[in-house]
């Protein structure tokens, strides 16, 4: 692979963990002031609670993943079909729009003045840079599907008998399924916010702008999952010293995420008024069916662990699982990151099952929740990735293994404390997105349990600082050569057993259309035509 | 030796793909029947008013609490920066109450914890959710959308008052 390549993807990761650095220190301090710390009247630069949680929430969910995705996914697929990107130029293009709309976005961010969450509903109003910002950042995720698609279409012109190699289909499928999610975001700041942060409409309708929200907001979560399956996938069972196991079977799950991700936003809006039952329930029909394909990941993923360890002697029905090479960090972090995703996704269920969500929306349970599936499924495994990629990119070796172990666990253990916590408070009835320490209904039964929140997230602060310093010590400080990169994971049961369907592209992304068409199509077309935008903005923070 | 390594292969595939189908199902159909046996529902489709004229439009034109029959409710409330009003109500144990809401300007939330009441109150659109109160108490009434700089401020409380 070209050292050009390997400068951009550098490039991205370098912006997204500036980001996650901000996401840590943004996220103690909210930890602290649930423990009844409040530091934000010394931050000079935080000025307050909720500029926080908004730097938190973009920093976190839209920067790391989103940079970090953006270079790990191109860094894989090229080296999937051995060969460059096919428009470099357009590659460099891209993250500079990227990083020019991040840069546009900050400047009211940091300012205080687009202090509005990472889902900026209206009518809260932000500052129109904001909005222009994050807009040039998502045409900038559209422009690496074009030069992707674009890749493979020269691979196959000379490979037209060959299966798609697995990793260059997954990273393929990611952005496909991220183009058409992408979708209703685009939509709402065209149509609505961008328009009306200028000046140029009066108002804007909240319950629209949040159906065009979440139509992108839910798919958004598998953007972020499906690279991090495609490490489990393509890189981990080797990493275990094992074989994937069923190579097909990867295949058909992720071509359900293309088809399944999008048609289920409701099930974020099972509270909200305006939007028939009926419709909800239809979409908790489908986020059902979305798990299908979790659950044979899950199986896939486990069974090619156990093929490594039980290659390396391990036995028993669970005894194997200590055989795996835990010394290595990379994989160390990544099983932690799976073992709590499982209960991520138990909590998800319980999230997606209709009236049950009347007990936990809204409430600090789903913090609890994201903080174990985008805030440790993807993030503790981007940090495991990052263990064999920053070493790559830097040329130099990891500067310590043992200080990368002590990260991997702490994260591990502080988000058991933090995450569980939380679970319990909300299903006390805590709310979330809440200065919680001043709160004026705060209830005895909370105040036992909060200090663990400080406790939590002072682990993970410390985790991701022992994260940052070894890998600042692994750029000025390191002497020995880097090891090379993981290599692709042989299949059990190979990419030949597969159905030739599965490497057609228009049928599924026709499927994707209709099932949106279906799940949406009535509600959309309904609001589109009985909408007056007539909720004026306010700047309330 | 290659072919009986993939037929074992596939019958482990297939002996997940089963499960992984049924579970899903299985989940799915006792979730419809818990929903729609405990007669719990969701938030639905009400109705649009303008969110500029709440104070002019009915029922927000005559905020707070009206006893519709005996141990049957209705509030009438709206929410603002940062407030609820009615903020505080008064009902006897045993009360069914409705609660019709909408809220004057940004995103609000109507959270009851314990009698399930999980509800948005977006600018323009009326809100409904419907609660029992038997253990007499203090209830909190949450705001749980952030709503700006206050929005920790923002509640209030229903009192059951043990029956007569
Ligand atoms: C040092 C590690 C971290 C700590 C201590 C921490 C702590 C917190 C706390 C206390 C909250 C606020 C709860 C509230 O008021 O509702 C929060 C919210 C959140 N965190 Fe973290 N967090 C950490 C890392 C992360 C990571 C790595 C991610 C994702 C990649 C993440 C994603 C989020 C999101 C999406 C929210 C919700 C923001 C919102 O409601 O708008 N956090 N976090
Ligand atoms: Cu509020």
């Amino acid at each position: 692979m070209t050292r050009s390549e390997d400068r951009l993807t550098a490039a991205f990761v370098a912006v997204a963990l500036v980001a996650l650095f901000g996401g840590a220190l943004t996220g103690v301090f909210q930890a602290l002031e649930h423990s009844g710390l409040n530091v934000y009247p010394s931050t000079p630069l935080v000025k307050s609670y909720y500029h926080s949680l908004t730097l938190h929430g973009v920093l976190n969910v839209l920067v790391w993943t989103t940079f970090f995705i953006c270079g790990f996914v191109p860094f894989l697929v090229t080296r999937a079909l051995g060969r460059p990107l096919a428009l470099p130029g357009l590659a460099w293009l891209t993250f500079w729009v990227m990083l020019g709309g991040l840069v546009l976005a900050a400047i009211p961010l940091l300012g205080n003045a687009a202090t509005v969450m990472f889902t900026f509903y209206p009518p809260l109003k932000a500052h129109w840079a904001f909005y222009v910002g994050l807009t040039l950042v998502v045409v900038g995720t559209w422009l690496v599907t074009l030069n992707l698609a674009l890749t493979w279409r020269a691979w196959r012109r000379q490979h037209p008998a060959e299966r798609t190699p697995l990793a260059a289909f997954m990273g393929l499928v990611t952005f496909a399924m991220w183009t058409i999610a992408s979708l209703g975001i685009a939509a709402e700041m065209l149509v609505m916010l961008i328009p009306w942060s200028l000046g140029l409409i009066g108002g804007t309708d909240p319950l629209l702008a949040r159906v065009l929200f979440w139509f992108t907001g839910h798919p958004i979560v598998y953007f972020w999952l499906l690279p991090a399956y495609m490490s489990w996938y393509a890189l981990v069972p080797r990493q275990a010293g094992g074989k994937l196991f069923s190579d097909p079977l990867a295949r058909t799950s992720f071509i359900l995420f293309l088809v399944l991700s999008t048609p289920l936003g409701f099930h974020h809006q099972y509270t909200d008024p305006g939007i028939h039952v009926g419709w909800k329930l239809v979409h908790a029909f489908l986020t059902f069916a979305v798990f299908f394909p979790s659950l044979l990941t899950f199986f896939n993923v486990v069974a090619s662990l156990e093929s490594g360890a039980r290659a390396r002697g391990g036995r028993g029905w669970v005894a194997w699982f200590a055989r795996l090479p835990w010394g290595d960090p990379s994989l160390a972090a990544q099983v932690l990151a799976m073992l709590l995703f499982t209960f991520g996704g138990i909590g998800g269920l319980i999230n997606a099952s209709y009236n049950l969500n009347l007990v936990v929306h809204n409430t600090a349970w789903i913090v609890g929740h994201l903080h174990l599936t985008v805030g440790t499924a993807v993030t503790l495994t981007f940090m495991g990735i990052c263990y064999w990629l920053v070493p790559h990119l830097a040329g130099r070796a990891l500067w310590s293994r043992r200080l990368a172990l002590a990260q991997v666990w702490t994260w591990f253990v502080g988000m058991i404390v933090f995450s569980n916590t939380l679970h319990r408070l909300g299903l006390m009835g805590m709310p979330r997105r809440t200065m919680i320490g001043a709160a004026a209904y705060v209830q005895p039964e909370w105040k036992v349990l909060l200090p663990l929140v400080g406790a939590g997230g002072a682990l993970l602060f410390l985790s991701s600082v022992l994260f940052f310093l070894n890998l600042v010590l692994t750029l000025v400080a390191s002497r020995a050569p880097a090891p090379a990169v993981p290599a692709f994971s042989e299949a059990l049961s190979g990419a030949d057993h597969a159905p030739a369907i599965l490497d057609r592209w228009r049928p599924w992304i026709a499927l994707a259309f209709v099932l949106i068409a279906i799940a949406y199509g009535p509600t959309l077309v309904r609001l589109a035509l009985t909408t007056p935008f007539n909720t004026p903005g306010l700047r309330v923070w | 030796m290659a072919t009986r390594k993939a037929t074992t292969v596939y019958l482990y595939e297939l002996a997940w793909i089963l499960p992984s189908f049924a579970i899903p199902v299985g989940m799915l159909v006792a979730l419809v029947v818990t929903a729609f046996g405990a007669g719990i529902h969701l938030p639905g489709q009400e109705r649009r008013i303008d969110p500029t004229k709440v104070a002019e439009t009915a029922p927000f034109d005559t905020p707070g609490l009206v006893e519709l029959a005996p141990g049957q409710y209705e509030v009438r409330m709206t929410a603002q920066i940062w407030a609820f009003a009615p903020n505080e109500i008064r009902v006897p144990a045993g009360s069914t109450v409705h609660f019709w809401a909408t809220s004057k300007d940004v995103v609000h939330g109507l959270l009851i914890p314990k009698v399930h009441v999980n509800v948005m109150l977006l600018p323009g659109q009326v809100a409904h959710a419907v609660a029992r109160f038997d253990t007499p108490g203090e209830y909190p009434i949450i705001c749980h959308e952030y709503c700006g700089i206050a929005h920790h401020t923002m509640a209030g409380k229903v009192i059951v008052e043990a029956a007569r």
